[in-house]
């Protein structure tokens, strides 16, 4: 391998970064009630908010890097760290939640620590908790990268972690 | 659409010109719809079409609300009434062509039979009977042998080839035995026994005699006012909506209205907020308008919060110009220059939905300058939540889009006083404004016609939990509790009977089934220790634990509360702790004691509604479940046998 390109590649990236940042920042410029709206934007690019890329706003925007801090800590929707690959939302609202989202829940973690242990998961599957994620017609619902599996019980998780598509 | 400003004249055509295509379809695409497959549907569906080389009209739209029919389908043509067809995927939309469109051809277990029930055949001849058996057991068996006679003695009277049989997938009635409902007539029968097969086709089918000692009569308890387009026009088209009436009711406060006389309908129609508290929706107008300042703001909370309800949800998805248009009126009856939605931001379809309906105004001017060529101008933005539940509390969702911490402030002042920027604010919620453009389409006094003296016009529910059939409801106030459960969602629906139905999600309280027959009034669930709230409505039945239930709820809030205050954050942490240990089967009487107590206290010492109301859920079940909590404190082998509370992972 070499460091050297991998190294480029990186400075590459952070300045593009960098540049976004400004851009984004510049797009809402003359907006009002925009800091929230921002921070949406760039989490929805990088995946998260990376501390330098805060540090860039802070400059971009003039608020203090305090108070944008402040922010993204008390949004839980902000991230400060990067997500896994695969990203599963286990619906915890209330009729999932009667419906059993717990032992899915427990039954999902279950397998993806089989699949690691036997060594098959490649991926990195990040297990979040959401409140109703407004289809409780279909309780109880979990959604994997964006693609939401409804009327589950515990015993579909394997299938739900192969990916199979369909309810 | 041209790029030429709207007229007040040029709004009216789209009216008068509205004709509906001869065969369509229209698939719900809400969130819900295309979680379960609505998509696919969608995309098989119009490569159906193309391949038949059938002229029909296929329109994606909102959800009418059956979710747990999902994905939804509605099919008009064939001289029928419109057909509601659930449970669909890509091969039965397939078949729709090749079947019903080509030679009337019903798939089984699809359709879902209207509540809107006729009395009489008025001498048409039947086309259709959908048949299934409502009781308990099995009765999908029972339903097959029901569709087998009836197709026989129809053969016998050489009517087979004329008259198809179906199996529905619902009859909109429920332990009552066999049921059948013709078509198109909708005249429909109950309690059909062998016995009365032969007069069904003797008497009904072929001489059109209606049965009168079957006949169900008509009438669907529901009223469609804030949901009046969602699933029924296209809601990523403005002009589908221009059709249906749209923008008639902002031309009329514009053209014919000043803002007084606007707030004055608002105050003769009665409509109070529906957001939570219920607050008179005319009198937050005109306390913004009397305000004095350069500068007033409306605000459209499509934050909705509670852990189990998705109302407005379905309203910006299915109807999103109706909230709008409700936005506009605001802004002119207050004197606002600008709106602002706030949105959470895991409805993305909601999002995109509004944001393309703002966009769309702009175009057709009637976001703007001079909108209406009336002098009033009012643009609209869409700003995002960031999943925190607290936002939707006024003080805290203001703190928010200026992009601070979602922290509430003492109120007063209000935000009509003192709201965004300092500038006076009006906060309106999703449903609010859609019935709001509702009311100035027809009138104050129109809407103030359903309902009770207290609580006018209808309200929409989220129905889910342990229910037959979870949906989205909408039912003029003052219908009971009972008829919104059993006559509409079915009833129990999963082999237990219903213990409790809980309102108002973490501010509200649960109501046992014995007080079901309270009429839903903002009063009324007031007095029972619930709340109206935005409008969710859990079914819990004998499984359920209330105690399970109360801890849900308060971990909820304890989860979301913002921490600025002792009482709440402090009250909170401590009375879930105790609620854990007697669920855990580790508590003493006296912690019951010393829940009541916190209770109090958090009710007292809060700062915000949060805060205030995050106790109700754990009093009503004190009230009503007492006996749950002590036989947990006392035996507590009860909460390991039916497996709840176990801590799972
Ligand atoms: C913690 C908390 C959460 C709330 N969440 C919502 C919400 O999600 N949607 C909403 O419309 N109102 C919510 N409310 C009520 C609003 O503060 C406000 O009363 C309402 O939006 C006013 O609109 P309305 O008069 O049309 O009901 C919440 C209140 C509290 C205290
Ligand atoms: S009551 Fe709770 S949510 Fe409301 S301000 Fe106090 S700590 Fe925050
Ligand atoms: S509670 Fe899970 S989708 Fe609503």
């Amino acid at each position: 391998m070499n460091a050297d390109g991998e190294l480029e590649k990186l400075v590459e990236w952070v300045e593009g970064v960098r540049k976004r940042v400004h851009e984004i920042a510049g797009e809402w410029q003359d907006e009002e009630g925009s800091l929230i709206m921002i921070l949406h934007a760039i989490q929805d690019e990088i995946g998260y908010i990376p501390r330098g890329v805060a540090n860039e706003l802070a400059k971009a925007t003039g608020i203090s890097l305090a108070r944008i801090y402040e922010v993204i800590t008390f949004y839980t929707y902000f991230r400060l760290t990067p997500p896994g690959n695969h990203e599963i939302h286990v619906c915890m609202g209330t009729a999932c939640y009667l419906r059993g989202a717990e032992s899915i829940q427990a039954k999902l973690l279950q397998q993806i620590d089989l699949m690691k242990a036997a060594g098959g998961a490649k991926d990195d599957f990040q297990v979040d908790c959401v409140r109703c994620i407004g289809c409780c017609g279909l309780s109880p619902a979990v959604v994997m990268d964006g693609k939401t599996y409804g009327r589950l019980n515990p015993e579909d998780s394997p299938e739900i972690l192969k990916q199979k598509p369909g309810v | 659409m041209d790029k030429q400003p709207l007229t007040a004249r040029e709004l009216d055509t789209f009216v008068q010109e509205a004709s509906v295509a001869e065969r369509w379809i229209r698939v719900g695409m809400d969130t819900g719809g295309i979680a379960a497959g609505a998509q696919e549907v969608y995309d098989a569906l119009i490569e159906a079409r193309d391949s038949s080389g059938l002229d029909i009209d296929i329109q994606q739209t909102g959800s009418i609300g059956l979710s747990y029919a999902d994905p939804v389908v509605l099919v008009g043509g064939n001289d029928l009434p419109t057909l509601v067809l659930g449970d669909m995927d890509a091969d039965s939309a397939r078949e729709l062509f090749a079947g019903y469109f080509r030679d009337g051809r019903l798939l089984d277990d699809r359709v879902i039979a209207t509540k809107d029930r006729g009395t009489d055949f008025d001498g048409t001849q039947q086309q259709v009977i959908l048949v299934k058996d409502t009781g308990d057991g099995d009765s999908h068996h029972r339903t097959t042998i029901f569709q087998n006679l009836i197709r026989e003695d129809l053969e016998a009277r050489g009517l087979d080839q004329k008259i198809a049989v179906v199996r529905a997938l619902d009859m909109g009635l429920y332990h009552r035995g066999v049921c059948v409902q013709m078509l198109p007539s909708r005249v429909t029968y109950a309690s059909v026994t062998g016995a009365d097969i032969r007069r069904l086709v003797d008497e009904s089918l072929r001489n059109g005699i209606v049965l009168d000692d079957l006949l169900v009569p008509g009438g669907d308890p529901q009223e469609r006012i804030s949901m009046r387009n969602c699933g029924s026009i296209d809601p990523s088209e403005l002009e589908s909506y221009l059709r249906a009436g749209g923008y008639q009711g902002l031309k009329r406060a514009l053209v014919d209205m000043n803002p007084e006389q606007v707030i004055e309908e608002l105050k003769t129609s009665g409509l109070r907020g529906r957001g939570g508290a219920g607050y008179p929706t005319w009198l937050k107008w005109k306390n913004t308008r009397g305000q004095e300042s350069d500068r007033r703001i409306v605000i459209c909370n499509a934050d909705e919060g509670d852990p189990g309800a998705f109302m407005d949800r379905s309203i910006l998805e299915g109807d999103p110009h109706s909230v709008l248009e409700g936005m506009l009126i605001a802004a002119y009856a207050i004197g606002a220059d600008t709106g602002f939605f706030y949105i959470r931001v895991e409805y993305p379809l909601a999002v995109k939905r509004v944001q393309k309906a703002i966009k769309q105004c702009r175009e057709a001017g009637l976001l703007g300058e001079n909108i209406l060529g009336t002098g009033f101008s009012f643009d609209a933005k869409v700003r995002f939540g960031a999943g925190a539940f607290v936002c939707g509390e006024e003080t805290a969702l203001i703190a928010s889009i200026e992009g601070r911490r979602g922290s509430p402030e003492p109120r007063p002042p209000y935000p009509s006083i003192k709201g965004l920027w300092g500038k006076p604010t009006s906060i309106n919620n999703v449903e609010t404004l859609a019935t709001v453009s509702a009311i100035l389409e027809k009138d104050g006094n129109w809407y103030a016609g359903f309902g009770t003296e207290e609580s006018r016009g209808t309200k929409v529910f989220a129905v889910t939990g342990k229910v037959r059939n979870p949906q989205l409801v909408e039912v003029p106030m003052g219908t009971p509790i009972r008829t919104i459960i059993e006559d509409i969602c079915g009833g129990a629906g999963h082999g237990s009977p219903i213990k409790a139905v809980q309102t108002g999600g973490p501010s509200g309280g649960v109501i046992p089934v014995d007080k079901m027959d309270t009429p839903v009034t903002y009063e009324a669930l007031l007095e029972l220790g619930s709340i109206m709230g935005s409008g969710g409505m859990l079914v819990m039945d004998e499984s359920d634990s209330m105690v399970d239930v109360a801890k849900f709820y308060l971990g909820f809030c304890v989860e979301e509360s913002c921490g600025k205050c002792a009482p709440c954050r402090v009250g909170g942490f401590q009375m879930l702790s105790l609620l854990k240990k007697i669920h855990a089967g580790d508590g003493v009487v006296s912690d019951l004691d010393t829940l009541r107590d916190i209770c109090v206290c958090m009710q007292t010492a809060s700062l915000c509604g949060l805060g205030q109301t995050a106790p109700n859920p754990v009093l009503s079940t004190l009230k009503y479940f007492e006996h749950e909590y002590l036989d947990l404190v006392t035996t507590p082998e009860t909460v390991t046998s039916n497996g709840k509370g176990r801590k799972h992972g």
